[in-house]
């Protein structure tokens, strides 16, 4: 199996030059009102007609760009919001903005279709009465693997972190809180210990893998699954989902010791111009068939019970998607540390990329 | 209008637009970006200009000091790679027919056409284990094993069993030619200028007096175009000494240069005072850099003013 192409697919195309504005207007609908909504979010990552449709059911228009990682989404907002209605963080990046008092607090009386969230979602930590977002998909970060490539299923952080055996055949993420929160995982320590000597091991354990590592990919490892260029990466779900849909030989596990578990949310920053749109695009979102049009199309697990309902098993029983409550269980969701971590992390980052 | 002070209205229509440019989108942040590097972050959205020097204090911290050295070493290796490769291009575009010139300048000016970030995924295509240097090179490997069979050497394997690719991509050399295509344009064009200055009379002066070609290149060509080789190494070293997508691509994250530091203090670190440091200190090597070539080409003038004074 020979593929050439690196294509540029999920957040992966965006790195490097930051976020390149991705607009297009649509064209008002019947009953257009003239307003907008800026929608800032991760690139395919909503269906294929959302954005039409709802300008076709509201006459509100949606001005549509796109951001690589949450790290830039919030560097962007640090100065004050360049402008926009609804922003996409993830969970512990939901409680980041929270902390900077960045977000504005949801009005529930205009998210009428919130009755169609699947209860289990209503109440995260990270925002435990729904304040200030709306769950948009969730998932894991396991091991995307080429089964032809590997001895059985490489369901352990081992194969990646300590062990020889797949030497640069390796690609991990590029993000260092994830990459030292996995190496916790497989330390035995929860992944939100962020305790001196569980950075300065996992640390260890990196640097003394690196050399048989052969990317730490910015979020694109699944190009490289797939193009060849090694044979297991570190990835989110539904990133691995999308390439197993184009070549049979991939597969995704989510290692026995546990990976992490992550929500994306709909999110109204302070300073937007237009919450009001913001609001009723969230709501045609949590709708029912809209919901269902966009899983069904992205491959990630939507919080939508009602959604659900409207698609079939191989959407609903795909172990790639949902996970087993197994995996659940043994997984764990990432706590937002504080700055003075978040200095910890990156000066452990900076010995990683500085050795060897 | 050849003097200012004679004319003071006209000089300040001229002046004040790019000068009001100049303050407004390059001075005002390069301040910004000052205070910055002297405060301190008090939260996860505010800096306060506290004229610490803790900042510039932490430059020393060994990995950054090794993330600079690094940089050092990668931008001086592409800088005299190009120079080696570019000088002969430059030659040739210079003693080409008069009308191949522009032909030939657009060729080296063409990538400039194409955004970085694509011609940069390009290369990512190119320098794979399964790019097409590689194919290229299996292809090549599969007929020399072929020969060898052919010629009854097959049994010893002497190429090995079978073709091992060269990884190119997260390692030194996959940077090296990154940087080396990104910045040739850069090392051709002012020795190109220098060349086209050169008065051909000297080169046939040497060669009618019997040097042959190496000690006419060594004593008269290299010497008279030397300025347009020191511009075009200065010009191609300092850009790539802050290079941030060829490394951050290419180096697949194994081979970090400083910019990718910086980039990570703005984001993920979230720590600006100590990005907004580190910037500066790599401008201010910018700086002495240029000093360094300022003083030296004034004291090139002042000897020179001597020998023919």
């Amino acid at each position: 199996m020979k593929r050439r192409n690196l294509s540029l697919s999920r957040r992966a195309a965006l790195q490097g030059i930051g976020a390149v504005g991705l607009s297009f207007s649509l064209p008002k609908g019947l009953r257009a009102q003239g307003s907008t909504v800026n929608f800032y979010n991760w690139d395919t990552y909503i269906g294929e007609t959302t954005l039409a449709d709802f300008t076709a059911a509201t006459g509100i228009n949606v001005q549509y760009d796109l951001f690589a990682d949450n790290e830039e989404l919030f560097a962007k907002f640090r100065g004050g919001n360049p402008g926009y209605d609804l922003i996409v963080p993830t969970n512990d990046f939901v409680e980041r903005f929270i902390v900077a008092d960045l977000l504005q607090e949801l009005d529930h009386s205009k998210i009428p279709n919130m009755k169609n969230l699947d209860p289990a979602f209503l109440t995260p930590a990270h925002d435990p009465e729904r304040r200030f977002s709306m769950p948009y998909m969730w998932g894991t970060i396991g091991i995307g693997y080429r089964k032809s490539e590997v001895n059985g299923v490489p369901d352990s952080w081992a194969h990646l972190y300590t062990s020889e055996e797949y030497a640069n055949r390796i690609a991990l993420l590029g993000e260092p809180t994830t990459v030292l929160q996995m190496a916790f995982k497989l330390m035995g320590k929860s992944l939100n210990d962020w305790s001196d000597e569980n950075i300065a091991a996992a640390t260890e354990m990196i640097i003394a893998q690196k050399s048989r590592i052969t990317a730490f990919a910015p979020d694109n490892g699944q190009d490289l699954l797939l193009a060849g260029e090694v044979d297991l990466a570190q990835e989110w779900n539904g990133d691995i989902q999308q390439v197993m849909s184009e070549d049979d030989d991939i597969d995704y596990v989510v290692p026995r010791e546990g990976g992490l578990l992550w929500e994306d949310d709909l999110c109204i920053p302070v300073g937007a111009p237009n919450p009001e749109g913001a609001h009723e695009l969230i709501n045609y979102i949590l709708d029912a068939e809209a919901g269902a049009a966009i899983a069904d199309f992205i491959y990630y697990a939507t919080p939508n019970a009602a959604a659900r309902a409207l698609l079939g098993p191989e959407y609903n029983e795909n172990p790639a998607i949902f996970p087993s409550a197994e995996v659940v269980a043994k997984s764990e969701v990432s706590v937002f540390p504080g700055q003075e971590v978040l200095a910890k992390i990156d000066a452990a980052w900076t010995r990683v990329r500085a050795a060897g | 209008m050849e003097d200012f002070r004679r004319n003071l209205r006209v000089f300040l229509a001229f002046f004040t637009p790019s000068f009001g440019w100049l303050a407004l989108f390059f001075l005002a942040p390069l301040v910004i970006i000052f205070l910055y590097s002297v405060g301190e972050t008090v939260s996860l959205t505010e800096v306060k200009t506290t004229w610490t020097f803790a900042n510039y204090a932490r430059l020393t911290e060994p990995e950054i000091v090794t993330l600079f050295i690094r940089s050092l070493w990668l931008a001086g290796i592409s800088t005299v790679i190009c120079l080696l490769v570019g000088y002969p291009v430059a030659l040739v575009i210079a003693t080409a027919p008069p009308k191949w010139k522009p032909w030939l300048l657009l060729i080296v000016i063409l990538p400039f056409w194409t955004n970085l970030l694509i011609r940069t995924y390009a290369l990512l295509n190119i320098l794979g284990t399964r790019g097409r240097v590689n194919d290229l090179f299996e292809w090549i490997w599969v007929q020399a094993d072929g020969a060898l069979r052919f010629v009854g050497l097959g049994e010893y394997q002497l190429l090995g069993e079978e073709y091992e690719p060269i990884v190119f991509l997260g390692r030194w050399s996959g940077v090296i030619i990154g940087l080396v295509y990104v910045h040739l344009p850069f090392t051709v064009l002012p020795i190109y200028a220098a060349l086209e200055r050169l008065e051909r009379s000297y080169l046939e002066a040497s060669l009618d007096l019997g040097a042959g070609q190496w000690r006419t290149f060594r004593s008269i060509l290299l010497p008279m175009t030397m300025v347009g080789v020191i511009t075009a190494a200065i010009i191609t070293f300092i850009p790539m000494l802050g290079s941030y997508l060829t490394p951050a691509l290419l180096g697949r994250g194994q081979v970090d240069m400083i910019a990718n530091v910086i980039e990570r203090q703005f984001k993920g670190a979230n720590d600006w005072p100590f990005g907004a440091a580190m910037s500066l200190f790599l401008l201010y090597v910018t700086f002495i850099i240029l000093a360094l070539q300022a003083i030296a080409a004034m004291r090139r003038s002042r000897l020179r003013g001597r020998e023919h004074g």
